[in-house]
């Protein structure tokens, strides 16, 4: 009885050496040793399965002959790949332009101020159209529609880009970008509504006038909570340029669409897509990258 | 014995058939259509010198017993098929599938229309029709996957502009190099600008000539790179102030080359071909073409450069 | 000595009418250069109304604002320059979570008093030294605790030079251990003679920096006197109610 220490009750555990695991590390590292491999054994066992009742099918060779067709991929490769730089380029006109003006109708629908209520109408109707009009439509209505009003004419020349003013590769582009800014405007709005009143009523008693307050405040912190959000309407957008084939633009898909038709093959398709998936997967990394880190730095303010 | 008898009586409906012509063979084969046959378009020809029945060669290898199954594109252009309705046979193409639909023994009732796009026909994903036309171009790799009939046309490709737009001044290929040029998806026209052409301003390419053409009355595109028949029917009948500039020829045999399109290996095509080759030797494909595609013709051949 | 604020009659409500909940009724209150004036009583009484309604981030019903004998509280005034004179600091800092310590400080001189970038910094970094946080200026409002941040929250306030400062309920929100340093800011501000209007619980710290403790119930002053006074023998039965439930609580 009297063997027990002064410290009452206190029962010497066994003495660790610093730096050595303690037991709860080393049962960890067997759980995840164990996790790991039932993984692996699970995904290879699954992959082998479907494998092999997929290549053992007795379509099989029919469908790899028209999808995967590796002749008719190295022949076709070459002849897709470089239109991508279309989709990409047009992607890089419309995506800046479409911040701007969806930042634009929400900083409009968001106006208290009476004297501005026509604005606020004005973003109020064209959000519901635009969001609620087919983008297909949106891009027949104004890539062949606006050139048929017959107002213009002749070239135009603007800061190093130039061209007709009928062309589709004018209009193309503005129609994405008034249809999508319908969008993204909603977004930002959600943003902005999200910083709490307290942070305009700090700024404002700094003696920061309401302009100033938005513009060093409010926007920079909406922004940034919406990233997430905005970086996938941007990976749809990337996507949807390729509707602007509908108004004649040859880009990726067309291509390799055209290339089907002549060939019989869908093979070209399969290389589009891939081309694709080169370029999207990466960017939803990245996006699912940045998600986290803000979720971490803002504990959770995060909408997504 | 019985046995013996009923082969007897099948050898002799085999020869009867074999022989038969437009006469009333095939006695034992039910006919849906009504007895009367009037022969077309005048010329009374026998079996031998045409080659062949189409009629005893089709029976029992359309998809309907009795019925044949036609397939057009949705919709269906002048001057190929007039007002969508390729049932009343207005149309170079509606009034030939109607033709070789009689000759391999399908009449009125029994000729059935469905429509499919071009696309899944050409790709033979599509099969719920007998044969299809809708000017499809006869090519080694789209043999692969579905089988053609002999061809029944033979198209150049042409210009298709505004007479005082950019294209008036294309007196050769190597001047179109320079205008934007526009071709509907899918077609050997689009491959042609593509491959061929390769114009120094960017093509465009447009979900359908319905498309091309809005956008060359929008000026958006210089020229619509067709073939000539529909190039020339734009320009007399659709668009106003418009003018083929000129034919040119793809492919070796001087242009391409319209074909039935038939799922592949399909026996009926052997059929099919008797049929044309009859209408051929008639005088009936002809007479068809020239009644409608005649007008469609003329334009100026254009040199390489 | 100069009346620096004068609040007459001030009237201020919420709501729709049969919804209408009186918070200011009838408010008068005289604070002079260099005073200290401090607003106790439950919440609810009105205290941050009316420290917001000084500031003018609410619009007052009826009454007059004066500051230095100019109406501040006339309807369609435009109220950014007045703010640029009072400064503001709240129970939740409201620091900007996007810029760092030095930004937050020198984005109001910078852009309102449109002071050089350099001077600025220079003046904000001077500042921060003064209340013991000069190595914390580029750190993030996130990385600071509660109490760092309320001080940051009062250096950005000074930083534009204000005659007058407001501080509602700063300590409010803060862990006791953290109080203290607040409170030494407060002081140090008293001791350079600022003038200030405090709404607070902290009843000891009231007592020993302010001139005048005004107590507050249902939008009223009920009672305004020099803190000795008030605490040690309040005239009116609610004020006497209050602080034995303040005392009873632990907290004078």
């Amino acid at each position: 009885m009297t063997e027990l220490d002064e410290g009452a009750g206190n029962v010497s555990a066994p003495s660790r050496v610093p730096g050595a695991p303690t037991r709860r590390e080393l049962w960890l590292r067997r759980q995840r040793r164990r996790s790991t491999t039932i993984a692996l054994v699970s995904t290879v066992l699954t992959f082998t399965v479907v494998f092999l009742v997929v290549t053992n099918s007795s379509g099989w060779p029919k469908v790899k002959d028209m999808f995967f067709n590796a002749e008719r991929f190295k022949e076709d490769f070459p002849k897709i790949v470089g239109y991508l730089w279309v989709d990409v380029k047009l992607f890089l006109q419309c995506a800046p332009l479409i911040v701007i003006w969806g930042m634009v109708i929400a900083l409009c629908r968001n106006t208290r101020n009476p004297v501005l209520f026509p604005l606020r109408m004005f973003a109020a109707v064209y959000t519901d159209f635009f969001r609620g009009v087919p983008v297909i439509l949106t891009i027949y209505l104004i890539g062949f529609g606006i050139p048929k009003l017959g107002l213009l004419e002749g070239e135009f020349h603007f800061l190093g880009f130039g061209g007709s003013w009928v062309s589709p590769y004018l209009w193309g582009p503005v129609a994405l970008v008034l249809a999508y800014s319908a969008y993204v405007a909603e977004v930002f709005r959600a943003g902005i509504e999200s910083v709490h009143e307290s942070q305009r009523a700090g700024a404002r008693s700094l003696g920061l006038s309401q302009t100033q307050t938005l513009r060093y405040v409010v926007i920079p912190q909406a922004t940034r909570r919406v990233i997430p959000p905005l970086m996938n309407d941007f990976l749809s957008l990337q996507k949807d340029v390729a509707l602007l084939s509908l108004i004649g633009i040859i880009e990726v898909f067309r291509r390799a669409n055209s290339i089907k038709d002549s060939t019989a093959n869908f093979t070209p398709i399969v290389v589009a897509a891939v081309i694709f998936l080169a370029l999207t997967i990466p960017e939803t990394r990245l996006v699912d990258w940045y998600t986290a880190r803000q979720r971490k730095r803002t504990g959770g303010s995060v909408i997504a | 014995m019985k046995r013996q008898i009923l082969a007897l009586v099948a050898a002799g409906s085999v020869l009867f058939a074999a022989c038969g012509d437009d006469s009333e063979s095939g006695s034992s084969t039910p006919e849906t259509t009504a007895g009367s046959e009037t022969t077309a378009g005048g010329a009374e020809t026998t079996a031998a010198s045409t080659g062949g029945d189409a009629k005893a060669c089709a029976e029992g290898k359309t998809l309907e017993a009795g019925g044949l199954t036609i397939g057009t594109g949705d919709p269906a252009f002048p001057p190929y098929v007039i007002d969508d309705a390729p049932e009343s046979g207005q149309g170079f193409e509606a009034a030939l599938a109607l033709a070789v639909a009689k000759e391999m023994g399908f009449e009125g009732d029994a000729v059935k229309w469905v429509r499919t796009s071009f696309d899944t026909a050409v790709a033979g994903s599509d099969t719920n029709f007998d044969f299809n036309l809708q000017q499809f171009t006869i090519n080694e790799e789209r043999a692969k996957v579905v089988s053609f009939s002999d061809p029944y046309y033979t198209a150049n490709q042409a210009v298709l502009g505004y007479t005082d737009g950019p294209g008036k001044d294309v007196k050769s290929l190597a001047d179109l190099k320079t205008l934007k040029l526009g071709a509907a998806a899918g077609t050997t026209s689009l491959q042609y600008v593509l491959d061929v052409i390769q114009p120094d301003v960017e093509p465009f390419a447009f979900n359908s000539n319905a498309d091309a053409k809005t956008a060359l009355d929008n000026g958006q595109i210089d020229a619509i790179i067709t073939d000539l028949p529909t190039g020339l029917f734009i320009s007399a009948v659709e668009i106003e102030g418009t003018t083929v500039f000129g034919q040119f020829a793809l492919g070796e045999e001087g242009g391409d080359q319209w074909g039935l399109l038939f799922t592949l290996d399909n026996p009926l095509v052997e059929c099919a071909n008797i049929a044309l080759a009859n209408l051929t030797a008639s005088g009936e494909l002809e007479s068809i073409t020239t009644q409608w595609m005649g007008d469609y013709v003329e334009a100026p051949l254009l040199p390489e450069s | 000595m100069t009346v620096k604020l004068s609040i007459r009659d001030v009237e201020k409500s919420f709501g729709r009418k049969h919804d209408r909940k009186v918070v200011l009724d009838h408010v008068s209150l005289d604070v002079e250069e260099h005073q200290v004036v401090c607003l106790i009583g439950a919440s609810g009484s009105g205290k941050s109304t009316l420290l917001r309604c000084i500031n003018l981030l609410e619009p007052i019903d009826d009454g007059q604002i004066l500051l230095d004998g100019v109406d501040i509280s006339e309807p369609g005034l435009d109220t950014d320059p007045v703010r640029r004179r009072i400064g503001m600091v709240f129970q939740s800092y409201n620091l900007f979570p996007h810029m760092s310590v030095l930004r937050n400080i020198t984005l109001g001189p910078t852009k309102v008093l449109r002071r050089d970038r350099d001077e600025a910094e220079a003046a904000a970094r001077e500042l921060l030294g003064r209340f013991a946080l000069a190595d914390k200026a580029d750190a993030y409002p996130d990385q600071l605790s509660g109490g760092q941040q309320q001080r940051v929250a009062i250096v950005r306030a000074l930083a534009m030079k204000p005659e007058l400062m407001l501080l509602d309920e700063v300590t409010a929100a803060l862990d006791p251990v953290l109080v203290g340093e607040v409170l030494n800011v407060i002081r140090d501000m008293r001791s350079e003679g600022m003038t200030m209007v405090l709404a607070t619980h902290e009843m000891g710290f009231a007592r020993e920096i302010s001139d005048r403790v005004c107590f507050l119930k249902d939008g009223v002053i009920l009672e305004s006197a020099p803190p000795d006074q008030l605490f040690t023998d309040p005239q009116r039965p609610e004020t006497r109610e209050f602080l034995e439930r303040v005392i009873a609580s632990g907290r004078l």
